[in-house]
């Protein structure tokens, strides 16, 4: 089962195209984190998801071919918007009450448990919350409504580090009790990488990378050696993106059939999510992306 | 969803009601003395003496402009709750963002806004209603004293009968479309005042005189309570001016100040009767388009209904605009 899947899905705003020819599938069960420079696509794309937007081109299903934004779809999921939008005259608990009318399921006792665990005041406006509160309280209603598929929009980007360790806390609590999928964007990666087991890299409105984090892994590594080299193995070694220093390169390589041995003189470390991501965003024609059926892999360029 | 509704916009309703008790509590402190003097003036016999017509009119001396006053102020009350009732319904879902929670429920945003809507629609256009018939009270005295302001003037039309609620109704359509249009709540506020005042206008300057054709005459006397739409002096079928007029008046010195004001000079013989009558008699005819009081109710369903089928396009507008547009 995918969690979301999604089949030359595109969306413009006028005439310029926010996301295009996207392709991707989601399985259920992992914590897929989405993640590009800022306006790279990645709201467009979670807009899509949760049927706010509809789009240009293409298809998006979500739960096992749910249409995105019918009403089994919208029974299923729940999303957090970017900045959790509240309405601010409304208390928490009445917050609740309201979410409680709005949904077919909504575990209430769950809600306010966590609200209380949390020390949240439930009578006070939700305008007087501190920003973690708010983003806390938001991320409990749509936990409290029992989502298959939860999907956070940069949840983390207005709170401070404790907030930040609290909220992911929360998520990977609720993951643990009911074994939800998640679905979360954000553009600082390290706050992801604990997290992720699913990983979707967006740059310029389309999906550079998507794959589970221990395949992408698994399947890349960082060749350092003499920069003098460099040059001469890139062509044979898959090389994504190659930085080179005064004396020594750093090549970040893929591992498949057309990859050659390690050369002499050269070292291969495993590579870390977090410069894997980096290495494909300052190469924006390289792209790494299963589709629903085969391995696709795109001419990759060696730059300078 | 009634509790959603009612905790979502408890205050705007409260407004409503508001502003409605506030124009209520005015009515009666103002209507009850009037219609006290008038229950005076209404006893008085022999009726059509001389002394009971002057009762009648000291009457309206003292209280019709006062009346003409605030209808002139009443005249506001549907645009202010098309704009602090409708406008803001989306458009502050749009500027805050919780539009993106709201529609993200289970229960769905096509569900969420009619069962916004049509509660709310339906309570804006009942507490309407309601006061209309306070209005209707109020100025029955005046109605009855005979004012030359029959039920047919506008700003006492659009007040009455079913009239202010299919305005109200429109101007909160009005107010609701403006705001899923135009996203953000003073902007179409403003819109909102905006279109209702220039429909208001336009219906009562223009449309509502040709609801039916109106009635053509040249007797001088037109029915109380008429609506008078055109009246005008001819002679051999052509615009009689003022020139035309006061050179029929020429022998008996009276000068006209506008086609329905005449004044008599120091020559104008004591026993020349109304001037009208003169006029008529010397080959001049008063051609009056008017629309009679007893077509009142006809054009109160006929305003109602293309105002109610108005409100109903603009909310299945909105309707439709919420269940296609884009985040």
């Amino acid at each position: 089962m995918n969690a979301v899947e999604t089949n030359g899905l595109g969306k413009r705003y006028g005439n310029a195209w926010a996301l295009r020819e996207c392709t991707l599938a989601i399985p259920a069960g992992h914590v897929a984190a989405l993640v590009g420079p800022n306006g790279a696509g990645k709201s467009t794309l979670l807009n899509l998801v949760v049927g706010l937007a509809a789009p240009s081109a293409g298809i998006v299903t979500v739960l096992d071919g749910q249409p995105a934004g019918s009403a089994a779809a919208l029974d299923g999921i729940a999303f957090v918007a970017q900045d959790a939008p509240l309405y601010r005259n409304l208390t928490p608990s009445e917050m609740l009450h309201l979410t409680r009318n709005l949904n077919r399921r909504f575990d209430e006792g769950y809600a306010k448990a966590r609200l209380r665990d949390l020390g949240i005041p439930l009578e006070r406006k939700a305008a007087k919350l501190s920003g973690g509160q708010q983003s806390q309280l938001a991320l409990t209603l749509a936990l409290a409504r029992r989502p298959q598929l939860l999907v956070l929009d940069e949840p983390m980007a207005m709170l401070d580090p404790l907030a930040r360790h609290d909220f992911m806390a929360t998520v990977m609590a609720a993951i643990a009790d009911d074994g939800l999928s998640v679905l979360l964007s954000s553009h600082v990666l390290t706050e992801l990488e604990r997290v992720a087991d699913f990983l979707v890299l967006v740059s310029h409105g389309s999906v550079q990378v998507a794959g589970a984090v221990d395949d992408l892994i698994a399947s890349h590594r960082v060749l350092t050696g003499p920069a003098s080299e460099a040059d001469a193995y890139a062509e044979r070694q898959n090389v994504v993106h190659a930085q080179r220093g005064e004396a020594q390169a750093h090549m970040l390589v893929r591992i498949d059939a057309r990859t050659g041995p390690v050369p002499p003189g050269w070292e291969a470390h495993p590579v870390s999510l977090e410069e894997l991501t980096l290495a494909y965003l300052r190469e924006p024609s390289a792209a790494w992306l299963p589709g629903p059926g085969a391995l696709r892999l795109e001419p990759i360029e060696v730059s300078n | 969803m009634a509790w959603v509704t009612w905790r979502q916009h408890r205050l705007a309703l409260a407004g409503v009601v508001a502003l409605f008790g506030a124009a209520a509590v005015y009515l009666l402190v103002t209507g009850l003395p009037m219609h006290d003097a008038y229950r005076a003036v209404a006893g008085c016999r022999p009726t059509g003496s001389d002394l009971c017509n002057k009762a009648v009119n000291d009457f309206l001396r003292t209280y019709a402009p006062g009346v003409g006053v605030t209808f002139g102020l009443l005249q506001a009350i549907p645009a202010l709750i098309g704009a602090f009732a409708g406008a803001p319904l989306l458009a502050r879902e749009f500027e805050t963002g919780t539009f993106r929670y709201a529609w993200t429920q289970g229960f769905g945003r096509a569900r969420w806004i009619v069962a916004k809507l049509v509660s709310l629609a339906v309570a804006v256009t009942i507490a309407a209603a309601v006061f209309s018939v306070l209005v209707s009270w109020y100025v029955q005295p005046i109605l009855d004293a005979g004012d030359s302001n029959g039920p047919l003037y506008p700003t006492l039309f659009d007040l009455s009968g079913v009239a202010l609620a299919a305005w109200t109704l429109a101007a909160f359509a009005i107010g609701v479309f403006a705001g899923v249009l135009i996203r953000r709540v003073v902007p179409a506020m403003f819109a909102t005042i905006a279109s209702w005042a220039a429909l208001a206008f336009v219906t009562g300057a223009f449309l509502r005189a040709h609801y039916l054709a109106p009635v053509l005459t040249t007797n001088p006397n037109i029915p109380t309570g008429a609506w008078i739409i055109n009246q005008g002096w001819f002679k051999g079928g052509n615009p009689a001016g003022l020139d035309t007029i006061n050179q029929t008046f020429a022998p008996v010195d009276v000068r006209a100040i506008t086609p329905n004001l005449f004044q008599p000079g120091p020559a104008t013989p004591a026993n020349l009767g109304d001037p009208v009558q003169y006029l008529i008699q010397h080959g001049l005819t008063q051609l009056t388009t008017y629309q009679p009081a007893s077509r009142f109710w006809t054009f109160q369903w006929i305003e109602g209904g293309w105002l109610l089928a108005l409100s109903l396009i603009l909310i299945a507008a909105t309707v439709w605009l919420v269940r296609r547009r884009a985040a």
